[in-house]
């Protein structure tokens, strides 16, 4: 296994930890490729999910990942955390391949996510679910655990600790540390899935629809978060439905629909691109 | 329907008290209290033997022989919680795992086995447990990429297999079965062995000594990163091997670490036997041991100790009822019924219905020792109450997981997710 080269919990490539930041506005553009997505192809016996997709995501920017229901943006989300291994075509993520790899270890490599339906570990405290995501690059296993000799594993468990609290902090629910995850309200249950995920120490963070049944307000204070996470150095690739959360948070957006990549680009530019509109609103009678 | 709905909640916020008042109150006891406790309750555990209380002892059996066995089922049930209750793998056939460890000590041991290597008590236990392990992993290796009653089915399998092979292989003593299995070794001061088979007070010591070795190794486990594996596991595998949990291995950790206990007890059991055949590991036996943590409550290791005591004792003192057993039930009936009339919260529909329900339950609970008595009559003359164990626990099962699916003493998060939902009910409450 690689161990993660970067010992800071916090911001992965920039380390700016909480509450140490101007925003740091990254310029979408000169951004090398953090992950590169070739030709993706993914089918479901008949059904393809995904055809030829093909885009970047730069370092340090948030991509929108956006179409009609149906258009394949979870599966794509799938494909690149190894829940479908793709058809075809390639993923490389800081310029190695993907490939098979299992699903833990492509976590390990630095890429986490959320869940459009959140799925927290229902029974765990708030606190447990974040420390089993800070888990992810330690070692300790059954014999070291059961004799508690090394000295290993007593430092994971209070780095784990440690990150967990951070993470909580990071996303606002630190008073929520002890209860159970089950019992959190909708928008903090939200709020645990990503510092869930941020606690990997990823380098990329796919968050699938993160303001789903959000009231505005809540959504606000969502959007707040994830571009400070941005600013702090995380890159974010996010689906979501809602278009001026989108349009308001993401500096590129990718457009697909029926498994096709129908548009790229600025917000603005989507907002005007004729494919877009149609594929969003349907083409009257006619024209086209 | 509201009507319906209030009740419902007044009766999970009590139950939500219920099941957090005697943690609360321990853990509000001053340390020295609760540590002089717990030494005095161990105590008593070792002495059990020797004082053989009153009302505790069995009439109709050896009391130390059902401790011994009590024993056995303590450690089987807690080998059994790390796979059902915190890596929520169901596991069927768990007496497998007990057959490779007593059917290991045998042939390496036993003078009487084919192999004849007669390897002494402290060389074959290890290999006992390292064998069991492996069946552990041998099981888990192709199987564990099944899941729920899949996997129950295939481990079902299994611990029919392991009976099965052992009725058919020569080496295993077929179904004539190994005698002489060895004992553990150590002399008193007179020269005597210690182990003998009259005596069993030594190998339950033994036992007791091994299942607190056993509890402390969970709870390092269960508060180490293996245990939040584990339980990640159980409450959603997918997104487990999404956060970074190397699922299969730790599913393989968590059959290979129940294996090895259950491998030990079943050692132990064939020392003490010192006969064994494959008609001692039915596979009854593993609905025994699953009952025992289900009853006791998945996840916590006290509780399954308890669903081990009851499963395995209750039957064996059950088989006579005398005396001091009608003595005890009816005084306790009493006590319980005054102190939850002195303790229960009034709900809002109080009122002679809820009187008469108490009336009702109370009476059906007088009336269960002439009824318990009267089974020997209507079932004939085998028809002992130790006999009906199946249906016993059949029924109790029944009614656990209707009434308290999360068992006599639930898991530590079970109880907390009660208690937040206590304080949801009433937002005033103080903790």
């Amino acid at each position: 296994m690689p161990r993660p080269e970067r010992p800071a919990p916090t911001g992965p490539e920039r380390p700016a930890g909480p509450g140490s930041g101007a925003p740091i506005r990254p310029t979408p553009d000169p951004g090398e490729p953090l992950l590169q997505i070739v030709d993706l192809t993914l089918r479901f016996g008949g059904v393809t999910a995904l055809d030829r997709v093909s885009f970047d995501i730069r370092r340090g920017e948030i991509l929108g990942l956006i179409g009609p229901n149906g258009a394949g943006k979870t599966t794509c989300f799938n494909a690149i955390t190894g829940v479908c291994p793709p058809t075809a075509g390639t993923i490389r993520f800081r310029g190695t391949s993907l490939g098979r790899r299992k699903k833990h270890q492509i976590t390990r490599l630095g890429i986490a996510r959320t869940f459009q339906n959140i799925r927290l570990f229902p029974e765990m405290t708030a606190l447990e679910n974040v420390m089993v995501g800070a888990d992810a690059h330690h070692r300790t296993s059954v014999p070291g655990a059961i004799f508690r000799l090394s000295p290993r594993h007593f430092a994971e468990e209070r780095v784990c600790r440690a990150i967990a609290m951070e993470m909580l902090d990071r996303v606002g629910i630190t008073e929520r540390a002890h209860q159970i995850a089950r019992n959190l309200p909708y928008g903090d249950q939200r709020r645990l899935e990503i510092a869930r995920a941020l606690a990997t120490r990823p380098a990329l963070l796919c968050l699938d629809e993160p303001a789903a049944g959000s009231n505005p307000a809540e959504k606000a204070s969502l959007l707040e978060l994830i571009r400070s996470l941005r600013d702090s150095g995380y890159t974010i690739l996010l689906i979501d439905h809602d278009m001026k959360l989108v349009m308001g948070v993401t500096d590129r957006i990718v457009v697909l629909e029926f498994g096709r990549k129908i548009a790229e680009g600025l917000p603005a530019e989507i907002r005007e691109n004729p494919a877009v509109v149609a594929a969003y609103l349907g083409v009257p009678d006619g024209s086209a | 329907m509201t009507g319906f709905v209030d009740r419902l909640r007044l009766a999970d916020e009590q139950r939500a008290a219920f099941a957090a008042w005697p943690r609360r109150w321990w853990a509000g006891l001053p340390r020295p209290v609760r540590l002089g406790a717990l030494v005095a309750f161990a105590a008593f555990l070792v002495a059990l033997p020797i004082l053989q209380p009153p009302v505790l002892t069995t009439t109709g059996t050896d009391f130390t022989g059902v401790l011994f066995t009590v024993g056995v089922y303590c450690l089987c049930a807690l080998g059994l919680n790390i796979v059902v209750g915190l890596a929520g793998l169901l596991d069927l056939g768990y007496i497998g795992f007990f057959a490779v460890g007593a059917y290991s000590v045998a042939v390496f041991g036993s003078p009487q086995s084919k192999l004849a290597t007669e390897y002494p008590w402290l060389v074959c236990i290890p290999i006992a447990i390292a064998i069991s392990m492996v069946s552990g992993a041998i099981l888990g290796g192709p199987t564990l990429r099944l899941r729920g009653d899949y996997l129950a089915i295939v481990t079902l399998g299994f611990g029919e297999i392991v009976r099965l092979t052992a009725v058919n292989s020569e080496v295993l003593g077929a179904a004539a079965g190994i005698p002489e299995v060895p004992r553990p070794p150590g002399e008193r001061a007179d020269g005597t062995r210690l182990f003998t088979i009259v005596d069993v007070t030594p190998f339950y010591w033994l036992v007791l000594a091994l299942i607190f070795l056993v509890v402390l190794a969970g709870a390092n486990l269960e508060r180490s990163r293996v245990g939040r594996a584990w339980v990640a596991i159980r409450e959603d595998e997918d997104v487990a091997q999404l956060m970074g949990v190397p699922t299969f291995r730790f599913k393989l950790w968590a059959f290979a670490m129940g294996a090895a206990v259950g491998g030990l007890s079943g050692a132990l059991f064939a020392s003490r036997q010192t006969f064994i055949n494959p008609e001692s590991f039915p596979v009854q036996t593993s609905l025994m041991f699953l009952a025992a943590v289900v009853i006791g409550g998945a996840g916590n290791k006290f509780g399954v100790v308890l669903g081990a005591v009851i499963v395995a004792y209750l039957p064996e003192r059950l088989r006579s009822i005398d005396d001091g057993l009608l003595v005890v039930w009816y005084v306790s009936l009493v006590l319980g019924l005054a102190t939850y009339l002195l303790l229960r919260r009034r709900g809002p529909r109080d009122g002679p219905r809820t009187y008469l329900r108490l009336g009702v339950v109370a009476g059906i609970l007088a009336a269960l020792p002439p009824l318990l008595l009267a089974m020997p009559e209507v079932f004939g003359s085998r028809g002992e109450i130790g006999q009906l164990r199946y249906l016993m626990f059949g029924l109790a099962l029944i009614v656990m997981s209707v009434f308290r699916p999360q068992g006599l003493i639930p898991s530590r998060r079970r109880a907390i997710e009660l208690e937040d939902r206590a304080k949801e009910v009433e937002p005033g409450a103080t903790s």
